[in-house]
């Protein structure tokens, strides 16, 4: 019976490695997500159950209360999240998992150290990488949601020699690496690794913030579960390593994705700090000569009339959509759009928001048919035939100088083509430029008249001023 | 390098081979859903966490596995029950349609 049991505790990884492959399958479809996030959820009860047969698991009173601890509130913060928060709720969950990798492992080398052994070579090697991988996880999350939060500034920080800074640090791991091989049993040079990778994790995220946030948070995403692997590795455990390499290769897909929505590689958004300081290319002649232009702005009531009268609308939602909350409020609108026989669809850029598919979760949270949200590519060879594009809260992705201004910053960014509709209209809340710093030349051109405004105050003005027609 | 650290290697590679292949093509609407369902899965450093948190005698070993646990556990319960909570959203809305 005793020889049996670390068998069956090997098989029951290998059946809940099974299920958490076919769940994240299964959660890559519309009609199975749901059981496919069910299967996960079963997978990782059966790997729970399990380990606690293992035989050096006997502390039960303390890990039940750790478990419900974490149950708890684990199942608060799941509730009480507002869909507009999932970018925080995400990245917060991510830094607990980096936390809690980067911790086994700290564990595992005081336990080793502690019994008076000193670690094997390749244990030491897999626990210093374990502690970079959680600890860089673990801060750099907590300081993305805090920005998200808005707990501190979200827009890019840099300062003097900041990459001369980063490399030094990167150079003190390596040396505090090397020393920690050398002399497997000391502590201090542990503690510096430690110390170290916290204050990366914080260094890389500081410059990067505002639009480029689905980039980072896919990436920290795929670190949590690379950290996962790496503990995996430090415990030689088969399924920390299997799904920790699973989630590292979706959070990778996923950064991918969103990188090539905005036409930049990797490492220009990783260490660019985009948008920190007004371009030098797009200021210069283009200010100028829009200060000649005009902007038209109108009042809500016009507005309502020019939505009313329209055969096809087209919303594109931004992040100032998110931030007012005003999903609702727009999908009431497009209730009573569709009443006066105006079709109405909604136009997704795949970086709206602050992480990839937030557009997607707010309209459907609206309960916004999906059938009626459209993808970039799907969209713009629909403009033409547009009689008014709303854009709402969105700035950079509806900039035509990405199509031909070859020197602004985002030049070449995939857009959502709305200068091509008949009319436009954009609520904003002033004129102040997107993300890239970048002045948008849509709220320009003849065609585009601006409802300058919180989101959610114009389009209830707007829904009011429907209904009147 | 010794034989586990191998093994786990090859593990690993295969493991992420397997991810790519399977999540590789994943319509926009589920990008959320996706991140944070696959992020209760990376809750499974909760599987080391009890194996460190498991020693009878208290220790800082100990103590650290049952900090890890707490924090595992919110990832992956929270993170599982939040997905289901907008995948439930996009259902609701298929069944209207």
């Amino acid at each position: 019976m005793n020889e049996l049991i670390p068998s069956a505790i090997q098989i029951s990884y290998l059946v809940a490695a099974s299920l958490f492959i076919i769940g994240l399958k299964q959660l890559g479809s519309p009609a199975t997500a749901r059981r496919g996030n069910l299967l996960g959820a079963v997978g990782m009860l059966i790997a729970i159950v399990a380990t606690l047969l293992d035989r050096s698991v006997l502390n039960y009173e303390m890990i039940l209360v750790g478990i419900l601890i974490g149950s708890g509130l684990g199942a608060i913060m799941a509730q009480k999240v507002e869909m507009t928060a999932m970018p925080q709720m995400v990245g917060l969950l991510n830094g607990f998992g980096g936390a809690a990798s980067a911790l086994v492992a700290v564990g595992e080398f005081w336990k080793v150290i502690h019994a008076g052994a000193v670690p094997p070579l390749d244990e030491t090697i897999t626990i210093i990488l374990s502690v970079l991988i959680g600890g860089v996880t673990l801060t750099g999350s907590l300081l993305a949601f805090a920005k998200l939060q808005e707990l501190v500034p979200g827009a890019p920080i840099t300062f003097p020699l900041q990459q001369p800074v980063n490399l030094l640090l990167l150079l003190s791991f390596l040396a505090c690496g090397g020393y920690l091989i050398a002399n497997p049993s000391s502590q201090a040079a542990f503690l510096g690794l430690t110390a170290l990778s916290l204050v990366l994790g914080l260094l890389f995220v500081l410059p990067i913030g505002g639009a480029d946030t689905p980039v980072v948070i896919s990436l920290l995403n795929s670190f949590s579960g690379l950290a996962a692997s790496a503990a995996g590795f430090v415990l030689a455990n088969n399924i920390l390593i299997i799904a920790g390499a699973l989630v590292g290769a979706s959070g990778i897909i996923l950064t991918e994705i969103m990188c090539r929505a905005m036409n930049r590689t990797l490492a220009n958004v990783l260490f660019s700090a985009f948008g920190s300081k007004p371009s030098v290319g797009a200021g210069g002649s283009d200010t100028r000569t829009n200060q000649d232009k005009v902007v038209r702005s109108i009042d809500a009531d016009e507005g309502a009339m020019m939505l009313g009268y329209a055969k096809l609308v087209v919303i594109v939602p931004g992040y100032g959509m998110a931030v007012a909350q005003a999903q609702h409020s727009v999908r009431e609108l497009a209730d009573q759009l569709e009443r006066l026989g105006v079709e109405v669809k909604y136009a997704i850029h795949p970086v709206a928001g602050r992480m990839p598919g937030h557009m997607n979760v707010l309209l459907a949270e609206a309960n916004v048919p999906y059938t009626q949200l459209y993808d970039m590519d799907d969209i713009n060879p629909e403009f033409e035939r547009v009689d008014v594009a709303l854009v709402i809260g969105a700035n950079d992705v509806v900039n035509p100088a990405a199509r031909h201004n070859t020197s602004s910053p985002i030049y070449g960014m995939p857009i959502l083509e709305v200068d091509r509709a008949s009319h436009t209209i954009v609520i904003k809340r002033g004129m102040s430029a997107g993300f890239s710093g970048v002045e948008n030349e849509l709220f320009y051109e003849d065609k585009t008249v601006m409802l300058f405004g919180s989101a959610r105050d114009m389009v209830t003005k707007l829904i009011a001023g429907v209904k009147e027609l | 390098m010794t034989e586990a650290l191998i093994a786990g290697i090859i593990v690993f590679v295969l493991a992420t081979f397997i991810g790519v292949e399977v999540i590789n093509k994943i319509p926009p609407t589920l990008h959320t859903p996706l991140m944070s369902g696959s992020n209760a899965i990376s809750g499974i450093s909760l599987v080391g966490a009890l194996l460190v948190a498991g020693d009878r005698n208290w220790s800082l070993s100990v103590i650290l596995g049952l900090i890890a646990v707490i924090l595992s556990t919110i990832n992956v319960v929270g993170g599982f029950l939040v997905t289901d909570r907008m995948l439930q959203m996009f259902k609701k809305k298929e069944v209207k349609a």
